[in-house]
């Protein structure tokens, strides 16, 4: 029995309540502090911690890097493509009041659309980034 | 209470950046990095700014910790000793410090109601936005609303920064599988 | 209170300060990006500090049993968005600016200055 079993039991404890509390973030981001920007991070942090743990090879079975580098690019596809969509019926770029049948509740949509692209491209980014670094192996000359 | 709150914790902040200063082992400087970010937060939340206090503890504390210490991996543990004396940056500093101290000297007093910076949108935002966005969170009404089209260029710039660390990191060594391990080891043994 | 003000301010720029001398004094590469990153923050601290409204509280509006909206006093909201933006910024930054470093450590052998110098101007 090696010497980081409390790592490992910890982690694995740990995760899904990490992932879970990330979403908690980013669909309250509207009645307190949160929002995408931290929930992305959050999320990021979990699969973070699985790698450090687990290793890397387990950590990419799990999140491939071209899904990594897919939810990238998709959150800011998401965030634009909203301001498309409020273009092409009628209002401004990014004028959320059209989505819906009231203004009101066109904002609520907007902002929890836009927020999601930018908890996907938050993601996508830290662990990409993560994947760089930590697959790099020491430079020997 | 919180007037003595945010006073120890700007003296422990100065603190945390003069350690930075001497500190030579960059295991201890991204510890120490990480220590300071936290220390900022809870400033954060004393002067009442939640969301950018989360920001800055998940951020700061922790993604900016882990990609130092991941580097730190892969570059080396020392800092070489300075063997100049830095004359010149010390005097570069100080007068540029004595010329900011000679700028505080008019910035409006801290806290006040009708300072300038109070006056345009702000109110506008604080007061309407509870009726045209329905949200309660203003931060988050004016980072995705009012002010939604920077939250694109920033979403944008995230995506840049990921694209050229790809880049950048896309030849060279890499790990092959049977001698992967997690940073833990390689750290505990830095 | 105005002497309050003034420490608020002189530590704010006593950080950015030291933040500033540690990026252009150290030779260290890694260094001197955790310098950039303390003025960075320093520099934030300063927005923030001046968003505060004494007496006032978060920026999340508050409904009182009535459901109306409660007659409290808020902190300036728009210092926050603008920090938060330049956060998020700020570790995309680091996280290129580290990724050079790792580069440059595996075109020099080395990431101090000085010696990285020394190494350019070998025939």
């Amino acid at each position: 029995m090696d010497d980081r079993v409390i790592l490992r039991v910890g982690a694995k404890i740990l995760t899904p309540y990490i992932l879970l509390f990330a979403l908690y973030v980013q669909f309250h981001g509207d009645f307190g502090p949160g929002g995408g920007f931290q929930a992305g991070v959050i999320f990021a942090a979990g699969f973070v911690l699985y790698g450090l743990i687990y290793g890397l090879e387990n950590v990419r079975e799990v999140l491939p890097p071209s899904v990594v580098q897919f939810c990238a690019a998709f959150g800011v596809a998401l965030f634009a493509g909203v301001g498309v969509v409020t273009m092409l019926l009628g209002a401004n770029f990014l004028e959320y009041g059209v989505l819906a049948h009231d203004p009101e509740h066109g904002q609520h949509y907007g902002i929890l659309l836009v927020e999601l692209g930018v908890l996907i491209t938050v993601f996508g980014v830290m662990v990409a980034i993560f994947y760089s670094f930590a697959g790099r192996r020491e430079f020997r000359e | 209470m919180s007037i003595l709150v945010g006073i120890s914790l700007l003296a422990l902040l100065a603190v945390a950046a003069l350690a930075l200063v001497r500190l030579r082992n960059l295991f201890a400087v991204a510890m120490m990095a990480g220590i300071y970010s936290l220390l900022s937060a809870s400033l954060f939340v004393v002067m009442d700014a939640v969301d950018v206090a989360f920001t800055e503890a998940a951020v700061g504390a922790g993604i900016s910790t882990i990609l130092m210490l991941a580097a730190m991996s892969l570059v080396g543990h020392e800092a070489k000793p300075r063997t100049r004396p830095a004359i010149l940056p010390l005097f570069v500093v100080l007068i540029t410090g004595a010329a900011l101290v000679y700028g505080t000297l008019d910035v409006p007093p801290y806290g006040n109601a009708d300072n300038p910076v109070h006056q345009h949108v702000a109110p506008h935002y604080i007061q309407e936005s509870g009726h045209e966005i329905g949200v309660p969170n203003i931060v988050t009404s004016v980072l995705a609303s009012y002010r939604g089209y920077d939250t694109m260029g920033e979403t944008a710039v995230v995506f840049t920064a990921a694209v050229a660390v790809l880049l950048l990191m896309a030849s060279g060594p890499k790990r092959r599988e049977e001698e992967a391990e997690p940073i833990t080891e390689e750290e505990r043994d830095g | 209170m105005s002497v309050l003000g003034l420490y608020n301010y002189w530590i704010f720029i006593f950080l950015m300060m030291v933040g500033f001398y540690i990026l252009i004094s150290r030779g260290n590469l890694i260094k001197k990006i955790v310098g950039l990153n303390v003025f960075q923050t320093s520099v934030f601290i300063f927005y923030i500090s001046m968003g505060k409204i004494i007496g006032g509280t978060a920026p999340i509006l508050i409904e009182d049993e009535a459901g109306h909206a409660a007659d409290v006093l808020y902190s300036n909201p728009l210092p926050h968005v603008l920090i938060l933006t330049a956060i998020v910024v700020g570790i995309a930054t680091t996280a290129v600016a580290l990724s050079l470093v790792v580069r440059i450590h595996e075109a020099y052998g080395t990431i101090e200055e000085d010696e990285i110098h020394a190494k350019d101007e070998m025939p």
